[in-house]
């Protein structure tokens, strides 16, 4: 059955974020219907958008660990598709890039086996090595440094971070009351919601530019405000959904918020040396696949080694 | 009956494989897609880089109207094969027209169009691609004349240019490995009047370059 087998702590979890939606939704509506005259259809698909990723999420996530695994090889597979896309790749390579879409079903099946070894080494050693060598057999060489280096890069990204969540499906044990759902929801809550903090502690108090070249609107009260209150966030939540103590959620929000930095100003970086505002359009809203998932690229394998270490 | 059973085969062609094949493998970020004519009499006069050029108009059309549009094709290309030219002729709903016609000019052009003067008065919604060939890869070819003989007589009929840029790398010509690309599709505004074949030519190619700089994946290049 649907949702039956995740851990009550989880489905609360889950109750609750659908419940920030809703309030974030009927705020929505009252900003708009106080100001008829403003045109607020950006904020609008932003929320909906919001509503589609949280409903498709939770359906897998209610369908078992198997099911989110294919969820989020399909996450990756448009990820990776988004970012070949929009940056500049041989013609000769097409043999190559095909090769690096087959590394996704691989990669997954190894979180599906939860064969850690194999995960954990088939594209930062297996790949890296792969596509070189696939490059040579056609025999292009003009370009090859830059075509080579891209291509691994946009698997890292989008493939190899990317599984690190699924992966956190398949740890055995742990805690036992949230299970595997409790630690994707923990990680994903938490990097979103350092997103809105940022935003809402920049927009409240911002002075200071953290990093003017690649993001002008990023301040250090953003930044620090961000970090202070995910910090908290996840030392409170982290006894409730994940193995981890009091404490260790405290480091792992620390985590979090600077890597969900990080990741949001690299693939800001990579965005203006394309000279492109979004990766794509597939999320009404909020752009690109790859502007939604940017600060998760950082976080999710900072966090999930974080916790790998500590207690599995 | 036969054209119910062509229109049935062509929704489901459309709602089974290339729907799914184009917005999901490959994914398309859309730009003007409201500007795209449901209704004929019309010509969407589009760049051509690769047999996807065709699926990704399609995939962009309702269901209830896939059967508006008619890809004007090369009738050497498409009826060689007599597997190939069922499927055009009455799945795809191609008009096919004689390249070798516009080269000879004992031979009447009226004649040449007469199918797409049939569809167009019909009004059906006819995919022209100006350029004739798909040529090599993400480079528009030098545009024909063929278009303007085509509309030069009818008033009621609006030429809408559409760009798509980046199939060249999902599906060249001469490939037959398809690699998913993003690709982009940019619904220009109709095209003004126009005196002659090389007044056509050349608004349509100011346009394509104008369309073109809206295209996302144009900067990867």
């Amino acid at each position: 059955m649907l949702f039956s087998q995740i851990p009550e702590r989880s489905v609360y979890a889950m109750i609750a974020i659908i419940a920030v939606l809703i309030t974030a939704t009927i705020i929505q509506f009252i900003i708009s219907y106080k100001n008829p005259d403003k045109d607020y259809t950006e904020l609008r698909q932003r929320t909906l958008s919001w509503w589609w990723i949280i409903a498709l999420l939770f359906l897998f996530l209610g369908m078992g660990s198997s099911a989110t695994i294919v969820f989020f090889a399909f996450i990756s597979f448009l990820a990776l598709k988004e970012f070949l896309s929009i940056v500049s790749t041989r013609q000769a390579d097409r043999n190559v890039v095909f090769g690096a879409y087959i590394a996704i079903p691989l990669q997954y099946y190894w979180v599906a086996e939860a064969w850690y070894g194999m995960f954990i080494i088939f594209i930062p050693v297996y790949l890296f090595l792969f596509i070189p060598m696939r490059m040579v057999l056609k025999g292009e060489t003009e370009g090859f440094i830059k075509a080579a280096g891209t291509l691994h890069w946009a698997v890292m990204l989008t493939v190899f971070s990317v599984s690190h969540i699924a992966y956190l499906m398949v740890l055995p044990g742990g805690n036992l009351l949230a299970g595997g759902v409790g630690l994707v929801i923990y990680l994903l809550f938490l990097t979103q919601f350092n997103d809105v903090s940022q935003y809402t502690w920049g927009k409240l108090l911002g002075r200071h530019k953290i990093i003017p070249k690649v993001s002008p609107n990023k301040t250090w009260e953003g930044f620090l405000g961000g970090l202070l209150t995910i910090t908290m966030t996840a030392g409170l939540l982290a006894p409730y959904l994940t193995p981890l103590t009091q404490l260790q959620g405290f480091a792992a929000g620390f985590i979090i918020s600077a890597g969900g930095f990080f990741g949001d100003v690299v693939i800001s970086s990579v965005k203006r040396d394309l000279k492109i505002k979004d990766c794509g359009n597939l999320i009404p809203g909020h752009g690109g696949i790859l502007d939604r998932m940017d600060s998760l690229i950082y976080t999710a394998p900072l966090f999930f080694h974080f916790v790998y270490y500590l207690h599995f | 009956m036969k054209q119910i059973i062509n229109r049935l085969l062509k929704i489901l062609f459309v709602a089974i494989i290339v729907k799914p094949v184009i917005l999901i493998i490959l994914g398309l970020n859309i730009k003007g897609r409201q500007k795209l004519p449901l209704k004929g009499p019309a010509i969407i006069a589009a760049n051509h880089n690769s047999h996807l050029d065709t699926m990704v108009m399609f995939s962009l059309y309702p269901l209830a109207k896939v059967h508006k549009l008619r890809p004007v094709a090369a009738a050497d290309y498409f009826l060689s094969n007599p597997l190939i030219a069922w499927f055009s002729l009455n799945v795809i709903g191609i008009i096919p027209l004689s390249r070798k016609g516009s080269t000879r000019k004992d031979l009447l052009k009226d004649n040449l169009f007469e199918g797409c003067h049939e569809a167009l008065d019909n009004g059906d919604v006819l995919l022209i691609f100006p350029e004739g060939t798909r040529g090599e890869p993400e480079k528009t070819s030098k545009l024909k004349k063929g278009l303007y003989y085509l509309c030069k007589d009818r008033t009621d009929t609006k030429i809408i240019p559409v760009m798509t840029y980046g199939l060249g790398r999902a599906l060249p010509r001469g490939e037959a490995l398809f690699v998913p690309f993003i690709c982009d599709v940019v619904v220009g505004d109709e095209l003004p009047e126009f005196a002659a074949s090389t007044e056509l030519v050349e608004l349509l190619s100011e346009r394509y370059a104008l369309l073109l700089n809206s295209c996302l994946t144009y900067k990867a290049k």
